[in-house]
């Protein structure tokens, strides 16, 4: 293996402006790292040679010394984002054709940056799913390994589990991704990744396949702290093409890295700490993460989120019911997948179309939701998920006027095998209890490594902030890593 | 009042309307694509009307500002929040499978329009104006096998005007619609052509005998046509009637107008009908409006048909059937409007009603083509009144002007219509008519009185019609005393 794609994005830039190596090498080398790991199926299409044409123009850009934030770096985008003359399938059949004739705005930013996209990552179909396993294009394998168990493969989380694993595997230097409920930060935290979820509205939605609007946040995947902050800040701003979207001045992140938490109020949820089911090796990361901190000078808060106790049921609602409606345009009429369906009526047209495009656990939310919006149950059901989701961003909101920062486990297990937790899908959802309440409240939140299990696999702790204060959770995110450096994230082998 | 008479006493018609209004925009209400209406099919649509995956809906202002102007025309309450929903179901000229609406929180409320019935005026109240888009349209008269869909309309601005239960005839129906398309046409939010499809209009009709709480309603969707609006409504409510009086009940149910056999048919029961799962649509924000918006558009707005109705009587001493005329078609009222100062605007009044309008219709004239500008039409109001041509000499210029676009002037002198107010000419034409008429002479003063529009009317002969009646009589009545 090159050592040059074990560069972060940061020491990518100074040696590509120093001429070390080129864009190009750099390229090169992470496609044959893509062609050694394609067993991860991290990928769902790979554009080698858009890539080389794209790192050909950052050479050049280099040459010129007029190279752009991300020149010539090489990344993944999940395939959730729309791109230009590239599939774009969000991991479903129903898509499997479709070949967009437009861009994202996010991917759009982020190579009008100067990166230089490799492929579309494997996801969850529709982002529905916290382990990559039910994508059309089957699953995506963790580079990781149990300790005890190192024969079985390992989910790399999800939605967004193509773009944890080609991180985490060096196929790639960063990866966009999509947050909805915990879709990246849950596979950031398997991974042994920074995961981050901004602000809602902060990244426009613009060209990313809905899955659930309200809560729909795109998010990126790097190895350290400092590479998230430039990612973010290449792929954050208002855009007039959405309208959830922020009209706010996207800050300086990067200064967030080297900035010290001394006498930062940090909040623990400390009656989440002491619920019952919380392995003890969660709770141990998030006792050791207090002390990174307090060492670092932070005075730590106990705070309370009352509700987010409900919060996983209130998701479970909301966001199939969105998802009933956002997936209603996949009827086989206009683009993408169409049943055979020679001579039949319109409704048996659209029936065989979206029971053979969709797979079960699409059909799944979307029956939840239909059900849940129907006019008899709407009450009982979608009003009162979104009182509950109400009463969540009134607790965080009450808890920022204490606080600055608030430290939460990212997810409540390390990564389990392939084939586990398929019989239930409650048992799947609650991969997502600590990811989900900060989405509720649009709240900007950083998955960053602060742990290893017993069985040698990454945990990861997230920093939750204040709307718009992507700053701080960056910087306490920046604190924690610090504070972790002497434990490797780097999967066996890689 | 109007009753249908059944077998087992008198029917009251009992109906609410939903007028489909289509927004005045260049561009749709959540896309940038034109509204252009005889585009070629999918000429006009974008990526967001086609529902393209990660399009996102971005909404035009002016649609609300537009929607804002014809509540405050209803004189309804404007809400300064409203919210845009989703309203779900699966339709192939449907991209998002699903309508952005506004259900629960509309921009208009509690409105009313007044009407003039035959029973007098009559306040209709308006429950609601919301805002949603158009779907597309589906084809299926091309091919035996295929049906095909035409994107154009998908996602233009449509205002949904929903009246009370208050309109009590086919008539006063027809006459609220009418008066509705008058007021969005003042106001610009709506061209009003039914035949484009640009307003469509659903019933809602139910029948109880009087003084009997409300019967079960059924709804006819998409007519279009005033015609058809009251053809369709007198059907249903026969319908119901018979119904009823043959011992069976009404069913709650959405009802086809077929307009070739002017009939309603069964479209699907209340049973079938969708669950829409409304619910706030997550891709739009709520529609914040403030006060100073809604004054300012208040401002802006034109005179309104029933203001100017009433100006007209007050100021130009018109009655209230003359006001009413004019006032229905905003070009017709700027049209007298532009006379009226230069002449007598009563008579002004009528030369438009009865002559000009004669013209139009016997040529099937635009009033924007016709050749007599207003101010050549008052010219010629004038010349009557000064006394220098008769009203019957003044058809005939008329007719010219109508034909030529030249001045009443220049037709009078070239074609020698001047009056003749001469007494000395008249009253030698007199003279000799009295002389060789000896015998009506005398019959006329033993009491024969008809006999007097004779003499007026040899009169008449003897000049070409250019004689000044008034003056004619006078001399007249002078001379045979």
């Amino acid at each position: 293996m090159s050592e040059i794609i074990k560069y972060t994005i940061s020491q990518a830039v100074k040696a590509l402006k120093n001429k070390d190596f080129s864009s190009t090498e750099l390229t090169i080398a992470h496609l044959e790292q893509m062609n050694k790991h394609q067993g991860l199926n991290a990928y769902i299409t790979e554009t080698a040679d858009i890539a080389l044409k794209r790192a050909g123009i950052a050479d050049q850009n280099y040459h010129n010394n007029s190279q752009r934030l991300l020149e010539g770096i090489p990344i993944a985008v999940k395939d959730l984002f729309c791109t230009k003359g590239v599939l774009s399938s969000a991991g479903s059949k129903m898509l499997s054709n479709f070949i967009p004739n437009y861009e994202s705005t996010v991917s759009q930013k982020v190579q009008d940056h100067g990166a230089v996209m490799l492929g579309k990552t494997n996801m969850d179909e529709f982002a529905m799913g916290s382990a990559n396993i039910t994508s059309y294009f089957g699953n995506v394998i963790s580079p990781w390994r149990a300790a005890d168990c190192p024969e079985m493969p390992l989910v790399p989380g999800g939605s967004s589990g193509g773009s944890a694993s080609a991180v985490s595997a060096f196929l790639a230097m960063a990866a966009l991704g999509s947050d909805t409920g915990g879709s990246v930060r849950q596979p950031a935290s398997f991974t042994g990744l920074v995961g981050f979820k901004p602000t809602y509205g902060r990244c426009s939605r613009f060209g990313m396949i809905a899955f659930a609007s309200s809560l729909d946040q795109a998010g990126v995947f790097t190895r350290t702290v400092e590479d998230c902050a430039l990612m973010l800040e290449s792929m954050m701003g208002f855009d007039e093409k959405d309208s959830t979207s922020i009209d706010f001045d996207v800050p300086q992140l990067r200064t967030a890295c080297n900035a010290s938490v001394k006498n930062m109020k940090i909040g623990v949820p400390f009656d989440i700490m002491q619920q019952d089911g919380i392995q003890p090796e969660i709770i141990k990361m998030w006792q050791d993460t207090i002390d990174i901190l307090k060492n670092d000078g932070a005075e730590i808060i106990d705070i309370s989120i009352p509700h987010s106790k409900y919060a996983l049921a209130a998701y479970y609602v909301i966001a199939p019911a969105e998802a009933s409606s956002n997936l209603s345009r996949y009827d086989g009429i206009r683009y993408g997948f169409r049943a055979e369906t020679a001579g039949m009526s319109i409704d048996e047209m659209y029936t065989k179309t979206r029971s053979e495009g969709f797979g079960s656990e699409v059909k799944r939310r979307i029956m939840i939701g239909t059900y849940v919006l129907s006019s008899s149950f709407m009450d009982a059901y979608y009003l009162k998920a979104q009182k509950i989701r109400r009463l969540i961003s009134d607790d965080f909101r009450k808890a920022f006027l204490q606080v600055e920062a608030i430290i939460l486990p990212s997810t409540p297990s390390e990564a389990f095998g392939i084939n586990q937790k398929q019989d239930n899908p409650v048992t799947m959802y609650l991969n997502d209890l600590f990811t989900i309440p900060p989405s509720l409240a649009g709240l900007p939140c950083c998955s960053v490594p602060a742990g290893m299990s017993s069985n040698n696999l990454p945990l990861g702790m997230q920093v939750i902030s204040k709307e718009l204060d992507e700053y701080n959770s960056l910087r306490v995110a920046a604190t924690i890593e610090r504070g972790s450096k002497n434990i490797s994230f780097k999967p066996k082998g890689f | 009042m109007t009753y249908i008479v059944g077998n087992t006493g008198k029917w009251e018609y009992v109906i609410g309307v939903e007028v489909h209004a289509q927004i005045s925009s260049k561009s749709k209400m959540f896309s940038p694509s034109s509204t252009n209406f005889a585009a070629s099919p999918n000429s006009q649509v974008s990526l967001i009307d086609a529902a393209m995956p990660g399009m996102l809906p971005v909404l035009n202002e002016y649609c609300v500002h537009q929607a804002i102007k014809t509540g405050l025309g209803l004189k309804a309450k404007i809400n300064l929040k409203s919210v845009f929903d989703r309203k779900n179901y699966f339709y192939p000229d449907l991209p998002q499978g699903y309508q952005i609406s506004q259900f629960y929180h509309p921009i208009v409320q509690d409105g009313h329009l007044n009407i003039s019935t035959k029973d007098g005026n009559k306040n209709i109240r308006i429950n609601r104006v919301h805002l949603e888009q158009d779907a597309g349209k589906s084809i299926h008269d091309q091919s035996p096998c295929y049906s095909f869909i035409d994107l154009n309309r998908s996602g233009i601005g449509l205002m949904e005007i929903v009246t009370e239960p208050d309109l009590s005839s086919p008539e006063e129906t027809a006459e609220f619609v009418r008066k509705l398309r008058m007021l969005l046409r003042y106001i610009g939010s709506c061209d009003g052509d039914m035949e484009k499809g640009s307003m469509r209009c659903d019933a809602n009709v139910s029948v109880r005998q009087f003084g009997e709480p409300l019967g079960t309603r059924c709804e006819i969707k998409n007519i279009n046509s005033i015609r058809n609006i009251m053809r369709a409504i007198e059907f249903e409510a026969i319908r119901q009637v018979n119904l009823i009086e043959n011992g069976q009940i009404v069913r709650q149910e959405t009802r086809l107008f077929d307009a070739d056999n002017g009939e309603t048919r069964t479209m699907r029961l209340k049973e079938e009908s969708h669950d829409y799962r409304y619910f706030p649509d997550p891709d739009l924000l709520p529609v914040v409006i403030s006060q100073t918006l809604v004054d300012q558009l208040a401002l802006d707005l034109p005179e309104l048909p029933d203001e100017k109705i009433k100006r007209y009587i007050e100021s130009y001493g018109l009655n209230i059937y003359d006001a009413e005329v004019l006032v229905a078609d905003d070009k017709i009222a700027h049209y007298f409007e532009e006379g009226a100062d230069l002449c007598n605007p009563k008579i002004l009044a009528n030369w438009i009603i009865s002559e000009l309008f004669g013209q139009l219709n016997k040529y099937s004239i635009a009033l924007s083509e016709c050749k007599i500008t207003p101010k050549m039409l008052a010219k010629m109001v004038k010349i009557i009144e000064d006394g220098d041509i008769s009203g019957k000499i003044a058809k005939v210029v008329f007719e010219k002007m109508f034909e030529t676009g030249r001045e009443p002037k220049q037709i009078i002198e070239e074609q020698g219509l001047v009056q003749v107010s001469d007494i000395n000419i008249l009253s030698s034409i007199i003279d000799d008519l009295l002389v060789n008429n000896p015998d009506s002479v005398i019959a006329y003063k033993a009491g024969k009185d008809k006999l007097f529009g004779f003499f007026v009317g040899e009169v008449m002969k003897k000049t070409q019609g250019k004689a000044n009646p008034n003056l004619v009589t006078c001399l007249l009545k002078e001379k045979l005393q």
